[in-house]
């Protein structure tokens, strides 16, 4: 019985899912924030850091392409709803806030995963290899459901105003791209910076990155999993509870 | 199951102010149940708590034999709503609307499409189907509302409003659906301000003021219990004057309209016998005598004090 809605509620969240590719992904600033900028932040740093691997930089563009591409929307999909009242709609349909905070998580996935194609292609065509495929991709798939459930954190602060969730993202996802090890290569980075590096979940899937296209890892391959891991079931649990407390004061 | 909304102590505190403030009453299986009051009343804070959107701080709902708190995906997926201001997504087309409610209610996808395709054709939008909300006009979005919200075929339909700011052709079609639910065993459940619609359409009535249930009953009832309020129509064959009609104990107020006089009072029974009397004293003959019930409009004024 309880398995049985369970996977009914599952196949709700699909719906969801779908509204959300069609709303707010099919639009061009998604491809533009969540692809163009890491580009140009890599091309910046290609340019300045010769003596960087470009295995090294690969990663890092991989990581925060993923990374941005995933938390692109997912915050400001919640206040935006609640502006326009769809909000109210959805509320009234017979799902659970978990239902509703997976299926937005889905749609922020697969965008996250299918971005990916891009900055593995330019890694292609620079010349890295992909040693292993199947742990690239099982990175990429953690990853997307890890960093699309902290975009949905982002967006649990009871405020309507789509701009102050922006701004509030904005804020905490840039100065963590700096502090995961994207520019800096962990090893090289002091001590102080490797422990803050420890506390962003950025660090583990790029350090995984690196790993998977034939440059050595810092971290273990089973440290790394472990900890994505644990971030993704942790973000994605505090991103429905919060929820369950803040989306009744947006009504 | 006789009562399909049973409802206790229901309370809604915003800030400070007293939005709804314990109220209690049922809703019976298959009438049409009217909600009406002022603006400001709670009537919508009502309908969205009864319909799971927002928490009472206090009190309950049991919805179709589920409290709406402890059990909510149960209560709601037989119920439906059409709130006060229209909430489909404008960047979807009609018909994507309707396939979302039908996912999120769990309808098997041939069902949904016939549904959906039924429900489209008898609201005048199945040519639209495929446009994007954002071109319709206020009236067809509401329309669509109430189509999105009927795709779960529900039992008992909430209506926060429905035909406000209508035209007079969309408000017919909207009533003409609601007037099919009764035979079908459906209850419905409608806010509105529109004192006409509540008194022919609905069984019953709740009249609420500042949060607070000033009366519920049928509107019949409900003009009955406003003796005072009751007027008498008279004309006579010749002119006389107002001022010699106000010896006439029971007069609370005398207005002339034309050469009729309308005499309101407390005692209906006892002015007429009083206005024969003073007819044969005075030789005059009793063209017409009607008497007049209070509109379900003057039970309104009268219940929420206003003008
Ligand atoms: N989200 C909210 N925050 C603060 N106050 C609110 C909120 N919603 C409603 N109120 C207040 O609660 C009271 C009842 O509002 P409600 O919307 O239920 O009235 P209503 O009877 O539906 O009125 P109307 O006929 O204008 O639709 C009003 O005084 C309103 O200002
Ligand atoms: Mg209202």
């Amino acid at each position: 019985m309880r398995i049985f809605q369970f996977l009914d509620q599952l196949k709700r969240s699909l719906g969801i899912m779908k509204k959300d590719i069609r709303i707010y992904y099919l639009k061009g600033p998604v491809v533009i924030f969540g692809f163009l900028m890491p580009l140009f932040l890599f091309l910046a740093f290609f340019i300045g850091s010769r003596n960087l691997s470009i295995e090294f930089l690969i990663s890092g563009l991989i990581g925060m392409t993923v990374f941005f591409t995933a938390t692109a929307v997912s915050p400001i999909i919640a206040p935006w709803e609640a502006q326009v009242q769809t909000l109210e709609r959805l509320i009234s349909c017979p799902i659970s806030i978990t239902t509703l905070i997976f299926g937005d998580m889905l749609a922020s996935f697969i965008f996250g995963i299918l971005i990916a194609i891009l900055p593995i292609a330019i890694g292609l065509a620079m010349g890295t290899h992909i040693t292993n495929p199947i742990i690239l991709i099982l990175g990429l798939l953690l990853g997307g459901v890890c960093f699309s459930s902290f975009g949905l954190i982002l967006s649990s602060p009871p405020s309507n105003a789509p701009s102050n969730i922006m701004m509030i993202s904005s804020l905490v996802r840039f100065p963590l791209v700096f502090i995961s090890g994207i520019f800096i290569p962990l090893e090289n980075m002091p001590y102080w910076g490797k422990i803050i590096a420890s506390f962003s979940p950025l660090t583990y899937f790029t350090d995984l990155t690196r790993y998977t296209i034939g440059a050595t890892s810092y971290y273990s391959l089973l440290s790394d999993f472990t900890a994505l891991i644990i971030f993704t079931v942790v973000f994605f649990v505090l991103a429905v509870k919060l929820h369950e407390r803040t989306i009744y004061q947006r009504l | 199951m006789d009562h399909v909304v049973e409802v206790q102590n229901l309370t809604k505190i915003y800030n400070k102010l007293v939005a709804v403030d314990h109220i209690n009453f049922e809703v019976k299986k298959g009438e049409i149940f009217g909600f009406l009051g002022p603006n400001g009343a709670g009537k919508t804070t009502t309908v969205r708590m009864l319909t799971g959107i927002i928490k009472p701080i206090e009190g309950h709902a049991i919805i179709l034999g589920h409290d709406i708190q402890k059990e909510p995906l149960k209560a709601k997926q037989n119920i439906c709503v059409v709130p006060e201001t229209s909430n489909a997504y404008v960047d979807l087309s009609a018909w994507q609307n309707m396939m979302l409610m039908a996912e999120l209610y769990g309808i098997p996808k041939k069902e949904a499409e016939a549904r959906a395709e039924d429900l489209l054709r008898r609201l005048s939008l199945y040519q639209r189907k495929n446009s994007k909300v954002k071109g319709f006009s206020k009236g067809m979005k509401q329309r669509l509302i109430l189509c999105m919200a009927l795709i779960n075929d529900p039992v008992l339909v909430f209506l926060d409003e429905p035909t406000s700011g209508l035209d007079v052709q969309s408000s017919r079609m909207i009533r003409e659906i609601l007037l099919e639910f009764p035979k079908e065993g459906k209850t419905i459940f409608l806010t509105t301000h529109n004192m006409d619609e509540a008194s022919h359409l609905c069984d019953r009535v709740a009249i609420i003021n500042h949060g607070k249930i000033a009366a519920i009953d049928r509107p019949a009832t409900l003009k009955n219990t406003i003796k005072k309020l009751n007027s008498i129509e008279i004309s006579f064959d010749s002119a006389i004057k107002a001022e010699n009609l106000s010896e006439i104990p029971h007069i609370i107020e005398i207005r002339k309209e034309g050469d009729k006089f309308i005499i309101s009072t407390d005692d209906v029974d006892d002015l007429i016998h009083s206005l024969t009397d003073f007819a044969e004293s005075q030789k005059l003959k009793i063209i017409s005598l009607n008497t007049m019930a209070p509109s379900l409009e003057e039970v309104f004024v009268k219940l929420t004090g206003e003008v």
